[in-house]
């Protein structure tokens, strides 16, 4: 059995403002296999040296808010959103 | 204006789908001038005694800095979900018969609207109360983003509602 392709998902990743400048895109595809949201978003911090930390992030799921602990699947769209500053 | 953020600068809906869907659902993106008359039309109702708005204007200094001039972005979809969940929640709370309200994203100038809010309400108290609920929630929870730039310096800024 193909457990690896099983385990293979892609998800679309969107950044937003200082997110966005220094990961120097506003949108990605990723191959995740078993990661959660806080694994993957270590995983791009690292990557991208982003200066938020995950305490100052919300995340959001296919256009809403999520908590971190969400099942994510195949074809998501994945949001990690910087303090907003609206009004 | 940085190319990674062409798409949060925009909307994808048309102006009148953005103005449909806020006076609909209660809230939208808009990346443009924000026309509050014609928001004032789906408010209108022989019932209100009263319609409480607030409007948010570009102010032109931050603290002591002076600011030149801004540029909001947003994320269309999830402030369209995020903000029809606060309309109806202000519903729930407060006495009140409809609510409004509209973000602009873009580079604004100094004076421009940058949000507008209107509810209506049989009676005064709770229009303002929800027009003031609402307004804090807006801030709190849509996301939408502010980049400042100042006559001082040449680096700008992200803001953030949350100190």
């Amino acid at each position: 059995m193909q457990t690896d392709d099983l385990n293979h998902k892609k998800i679309n990743v969107l950044y937003f403002a200082s997110l966005a400048d220094e990961a120097g895109r506003d949108e990605e595809v990723l191959s995740i296999g078993d990661d959660d949201l806080t694994a993957i978003f270590h995983q791009l911090s690292q990557k991208y040296h982003f200066s938020l930390s995950i305490d100052d992030i919300a995340v959001a799921v296919n256009h809403e808010f999520s908590d971190w602990n969400a099942v994510i699947a195949d074809g998501d769209t994945v949001a990690f959103i910087p303090p907003v500053a609206g009004g | 204006m940085s190319k990674v953020h062409q798409g949060s600068s925009i909307i994808t809906l048309t102006e009148d789908d953005a103005y449909q869907t806020a006076m609909v659902d209660g809230f939208a993106l808009l990346d443009r001038a924000i026309d509050d008359r014609r928001l004032k039309q789906a408010l209108l109702n022989g019932s209100c005694g009263a319609l409480a708005t607030f409007e948010g204007w570009v102010r032109n200094h931050n603290n002591a800095r002076v600011v030149t001039h801004l540029t909001y972005y947003g994320y269309e979809k999830l402030a369209i979900n995020q903000g029809k969940k606060l309309i109806e929640s202000a519903k729930q709370q407060f006495d009140i018969e409809h609510a409004v309200a509209m973000h602009r994203i873009g580079a604004l100038g100094i004076g421009d609207m940058a949000v507008w809010i209107g509810v209506t309400a049989h009676h005064r108290y709770p229009a303002f109360e929800a027009c003031r609920w609402l307004l804090d929630a807006i801030k709190a929870d849509i996301p939408v983003w502010k980049q400042e730039f100042y006559a001082d310096s040449d680096e700008s800024l992200w803001l953030s509602n949350n100190g």
